[in-house]
């Protein structure tokens, strides 16, 4: 591999993302691997997560994984208790702390950092999000989630709604599923549609996609919905905020037509997007998604660590 | 003072460099990047708005005793892609360049996404010159995001 740091998810090619796909199954049906000695797959492992921004639950999940597979945890969850508070540079925290550990997990509020920490840093460095930019375990734990659900990631028809303009878990997912002839849906308001460049890349691809403004009734032929957030501060008009955002609210009773295998996903935290008796029906798959986090980490833990080719 | 000459003869260079065939909005861009403000060294001409047949109208700079190296020439091609850099000895061009977008620039134009890394932490930009819909557009290594009118990093030159 010629990066062994996954900062974008375009950093994998086609077969490592499949590849990264074999290795969280095989963690979820054995999550106590061990070496050919008896040791856990990362013991004697020292693996830094570095939030520089808080996100209790992404650090939480990578610390799962990291627990499970026997390595050990330094860290901050936050920036203050730091040299950063003090000034340090982001270059000269990295410099210290890549000498501290084997493996570095960071968060970030800049766009771009963890992408400078690989280079400054002398380990392999994950991308746990940097700003609005990437977060791509999250895309690898979404496609996850598909291709478990779904039995495969080639053909299936996926459907995003929400905030298509900002949110940055679709566009890296549309990313990764451009390599797997989807036929993508897009439901937003006009305000927050998908940007030209992506849609420009399916373009290329030759892939299909179709934009709608409702999604009440679009729902039918679709293998998954995924729903995003919508944010007030996104609307320059609070009066088309309070107009647009109850159409992109997913009840049950809208599921009536839907294909059986269809399911729902959310990047979490929903704030209202879903209705809370959309939870038990057998469509909404967001709270099996969080898990699947746990095994989409340790695989890439693993990959990246080379503990698993 | 009739019968006087009233135009004002450029100097031809001995030895040094011309730029020629400089988009005039492209000028200033250009002096600033590649430090001729700063320059209290070489004899330079600059001039502005002449008439140009292939243009219409044009920027010319020529420089006494100093030749561009080649990350410079690529800087210029950022701006002006039609330009022309002339190498002249003893007075004779010995050699013509055309300029040639290159496809990195590193270290001198400003991320315009104000959250990259690069607006807050002393890092070195770099960018992949791509083309966006016919126009040459930078993509940031760091945020990945798209600058079009690039500035100049202003602590960097």
């Amino acid at each position: 591999m010629k990066n062994p740091s996954l900062i974008s998810i375009t950093d994998f090619s086609k077969e490592e993302i499949l590849r990264i796909m074999e290795l969280a199954a095989d963690f979820e049906r054995q999550p106590q691997q061990r070496r050919p000695d008896g040791h856990r797959l990362l013991e004697g492992k020292v693996i830094a997560t570095l939030f520089f921004e808080p996100s209790t639950r992404t650090r939480l999940s990578f610390e799962s994984a990291i627990n499970r597979l026997g390595a050990r945890v330094i860290g901050f969850s936050d920036a203050n208790n730091t040299s950063v508070s003090k000034g340090e540079t982001l270059h000269d925290t990295i410099s210290v702390i890549t000498s501290y550990c084997d493996m570095i997990v960071m968060r970030h509020t800049l766009e771009g950092a963890a992408r400078y920490a690989s280079e400054v840093a002398g380990v392999p460095v994950v991308n746990a999000g940097d700003g609005a930019n990437q977060h791509p375990s999250q895309t690898l734990l979404d496609l996850y989630s598909i291709k478990k659900t779904q039995g495969r990631l080639d053909g299936l028809r996926i459907m995003m709604v929400g905030d298509l303009k900002y949110g940055r878990t679709v566009h890296s997912l549309l990313e990764a599923l451009s390599h797997f002839n989807t036929e993508f849906t897009f439901v937003s308001p006009a305000e927050l549609r998908m940007p030209a460049e992506y849609k420009r890349l399916l373009d290329e691809r030759g892939l299909k996609y179709r934009e709608l403004t409702e999604l009440e009734g679009n729902m039918a032929d679709e293998d998954i919905v995924y729903m995003t957030r919508i944010q007030k501060e996104r609307f320059n008009d609070p009066m088309e905020y309070e107009r647009v955002k109850n159409a992109y609210v997913l009840r049950r009773e809208m599921l009536e037509g839907v294909k059986d295998t269809m399911k729902i996903l959310h990047p979490l935290p929903r704030v209202g997007e879903i209705a809370t008796d959309v939870d038990n029906d057998p469509h909404a798959y967001y709270f099996e998604q969080v898990r699947n986090g746990v095994w989409a980490r340790m695989a890439i833990i693993c990959y990246l660590l080379g503990a698993k080719k | 003072m009739a019968g006087q000459d009233k135009t004002m003869e450029v100097r031809l260079i001995e030895n040094g460099t011309v730029i020629d065939r400089i988009p005039p909005s492209a000028l200033f861009k250009i002096i600033n990047i590649m430090g001729l403000d700063r320059d209290t060294e070489h004899r330079m001409t600059i001039g502005t708005n002449l008439e140009s047949a292939a243009m219409g109208t044009k920027a010319i700079i020529k420089i006494s005793d100093r030749y561009p190296a080649m990350h410079e020439i690529d800087r210029i091609a950022l701006f002006a892609p039609e330009a022309r850099v002339n190498t002249i000895r003893n007075f004779t061009v010995v050699e013509k360049r055309r300029v040639e977008v290159p496809a990195r620039i590193e270290g001198f134009v400003k991320c315009a996404n104000p959250m990259c890394v690069t607006n807050h932490q002393p890092v070195e930009t770099a960018f992949d010159v791509v083309s966006e819909a016919g126009e040459v557009v930078l993509r940031c290594r760091y945020c990945e995001k798209i600058t079009r009118n690039f500035g100049a990093k202003p602590d960097t030159y």
